[in-house]
């Protein structure tokens, strides 16, 4: 899977999430430029994007992902 | 809300668990506040918010207190100032096999040795329970243990002695024991909820490693869903009837069409077999006083002739309501509704047909249906639903359908009489009145619940509040019983009192719906303001507080005689009476000093 067809899906699961349409995710995206993302609603960030995607992350990827851009890149590999 | 209705999508609910919340908040709905205090054994933290989404979808507004990381056990034993100014309406204690720390390490035990780790597991929660129960009075709910995914020794550790799934059946034991020799404390079933959703879907250890979850996140929204149904049947939020469809629901085939000798009933085939299941499935739900009806389009002869089919299980009397005909079927419900005195919020519907439930849902969104796909189907939907989630069971439950059935007869007998007083008095009632006596509370806390329409106040009692005010001395409380020729109708009327020198406020005033019009409350008047002169009150307070269900007592102490003091812009209003002299008011029920029961 590409990144351009990753993205506007990643960014459905983002809004839904954080209950804010407006935003707008790229790959330099990180947790600091929204305001919502702590470690709980990480939690549910990456629940959700699990069952977007229909993939699990790895233990290390969960705790270890800087940016969006790594995310994206672990969808590209493995998700659906 | 659609989405929290079970069966649920429970990666949607967390998907969008801020969108849900910010929706039902704004919905406009009114509902009761309550203080939950969640003490956890693991991380509790998305278990609350989507908690919170079911419990405002059941109409209960919470406020949550949640215990730091694994304290339950301090915030319990050892107590903890903030917990002690939440101070909490209801408790629930989030522990899973996670917290049992005593369990069994090696083979080599001996069965003396687990005996004793066993028993200092117990002492653990039971100190939990007990420091609770003397700091708090409120219900608590506790999770029972879920079984170990992984066994290093295979079936051997479900029965040997150093077994830990062996163990951990035995602590639920313990568990089922406790819940069932203490008032107010209820078990979350976490031990059936893991098996139903699947040990391999339950449990996810990197959960655990990476947010210590004892579960995992994706099973949370059921594990939620099952905790607010303990919340919301406490609370009396419970469903009250099953409204049923009879061609392929109740059997199989079409009685219009196949005659009653052509249906589906009973041992011969295999579609006889299950819906005979189905029946008594459904009649096992009368004795914990569910309400069972007919709603069918059907000539009601018909009817009639299917239920008496000689292998029906459920006959004509099981029903408290048999709406046979063409109308559509949201008139129907709407009309038996009307007639039990019952919200249309307390009814399931079912039936095979999905157009007919999808126009009862768009006409009647309060009523929840079930569409009866197959006779597994349905009565999985039943057990999952909660809409009938127990927690207490009182002897008035088990006879709740015969004492509408005496209703139904009391009407025909009505009908007779031109004098409406003529009609009372030839009921030949009799109403005994007390105070809160020991076997009453369970009842008197239920009804406190659960009256929503003759309710002056709607103000909530926990069990443990009742057991304090039923040896009150600066409170009146009576509980009124009303039986008649056609049989008892139990506890169905609660006052509460509280005095305040010559004074007394009341704070509760209710009755239940069965015995509207049969003067109770006039019977019920007299006696507070007997027990009132007795302890030299002179004049009562009434408040009624309005809300979306119980105008039909809007001008109730107006009809008493009481004078309106003050009325607000809300509808709520305050009345006064001065008793000196007052003269007994209601004609037409014996009333019978009680018989204390030791």
């Amino acid at each position: 899977m590409n990144t351009n067809e990753i993205i506007p899906r990643l960014n459905e699961v983002f809004r839904d999430v954080f209950g804010d349409s407006s935003i707008s995710v790229t790959a330099s995206t990180t947790a600091d430029d929204i305001e919502d993302w702590d470690s709980i609603e990480h939690i549910n960030l990456i629940g959700a994007v699990e069952s977007e995607f229909g993939m699990r992350f790895k233990m290390r990827e969960v705790s270890g992902m800087k940016n969006v851009g790594e995310m994206i890149n672990i969808i590209a590999e493995r998700g659906k | 809300m659609k989405e929290l209705v079970f069966p649920f999508d429970s990666a949607y609910i967390m998907r969008k668990k801020r969108g849900l919340r910010k929706e039902l908040l704004s919905d406009g709905s009114v509902r009761i506040k309550k203080k939950i205090a969640v003490l956890g054994g693991s991380t509790t933290d998305h278990i609350v918010s989507v908690l919170e989404l079911f419990l405002l979808n059941f109409g209960i507004e919470p406020v949550f207190y949640q215990s730091e990381y694994n304290k339950f056990y301090e915030d319990a034993v050892f107590g903890n100032p903030e917990l002690d100014s939440f101070s909490p309406d209801m408790i629930f204690i989030h522990t899973t096999s996670r917290n049992l720390t005593c369990t069994p390490e090696s083979p080599s035990e001996t069965a003396e040795s687990v005996k004793s780790r066993l028993n200092e597991q117990k002492d653990i929660f039971k100190q939990v329970w007990e420091s609770l129960e003397k700091r708090f009075h409120c219900p608590v709910i506790q999770n029972n243990f879920e079984l170990p995914l992984f066994r290093r020794s295979g079936s051997f550790d479900g029965w040997s002695t150093c077994g830990q799934a062996a163990f951990i059946q035995r602590m639920n034991v313990f568990v089922s024991d406790w819940a069932r020799t203490h008032k107010g404390f209820f078990v979350n079933d976490i031990n059936y909820l893991s098996s139903v959703l699947g040990l391999t879907k339950w449990h996810n250890a990197d959960d655990w490693y990476l947010y210590k979850y004892a579960m995992s996140t994706e099973v949370i929204p059921e594990l939620a869903y099952s905790i607010a149904c303990i919340i919301k049947s406490v609370y009396g939020k419970n469903k009250k009837v099953i409204d049923l469809d009879l061609d392929n629901t109740l059997w199989g085939g079409v009685i219009g069409d196949d005659g009653q000798e052509g249906i589906e009933i009973g041992p011969e085939t295999a579609t006889g077999q299950s819906f005979s299941e189905f029946q008594s499935f459904l009649k096992g739900y009368k004795d914990y006083g569910v309400l069972l009806a007919v709603c069918s389009k059907n000539e009601e002869e018909n009817t009639l002739l299917g239920l008496k089919h000689p292998s029906s299980i459920l006959a004509p009397d099981d029903f408290v309501s048999i709406k046979a005909n063409w109308q559509p079927k949201d008139q129907n419900i709407a009309e038996s509704a009307d007639e039990l005195s019952l919200g249309i919020d307390s009814f399931v519907f079912i039936d095979d047909n999905p157009a007919e439930c999808a126009i009862v849902e768009g006409q009647l969104p309060a009523v929840q249906t079930v569409p009866m796909t197959s006779v597994h189907d349905a009565m999985y939907a039943l057990s999952r639903s909660g809409y009938f989630e127990i927690t207490s069971l009182s002897a008035d439950d088990m006879h709740r359908s015969e004492m509408y059935a005496a209703n139904a007869r009391r009407a025909s007998q009505q009908k007779q009489f031109v004098n409406y007083t003529d009609y009372l008095l030839s009921l030949d009632m009799t109403a005994e009145i007390s105070g809160f006596e020991p076997v009453y509370i369970q009842r008197v806390t239920q009804l406190t619940n659960k009256s929503n329409q003759f309710n002056l106040t709607t103000r909530r009692y926990t069990e443990n509040e009742i057991q304090q005010l039923s040896t009150s001395s600066d409170h009146i409380c009576l509980c009124g019983q009303l039986s008649d020729k056609f049989g008892d109708n139990g506890i169905v009327s609660v006052v509460i009192g509280k005095i305040k020198g010559n004074e007394l406020d009341i704070e509760l005033w209710l009755m239940s719906c069965r015995v509207l019009k049969r003067d109770m409350e006039l019977a019920m008047l007299d006696e507070l303001v007997k027990q009132a002169k007795s302890k030299n009150i002179t004049e009562l307070n009434g408040y009624y507080y309005k809300t979306a269900k119980n105008n039909m007592v809007s001008e109730l102490y107006g009809d008493f005689g009481f004078t309106l003091i003050k009325k607000d812009e809300n509808g709520d209003s305050v009345w006064h009476l001065d008793i000196t002299d007052y003269k007994q008011k209601n004609k037409v029920i014996k009333t019978k000093e009680k018989e204390l029961i030791k």
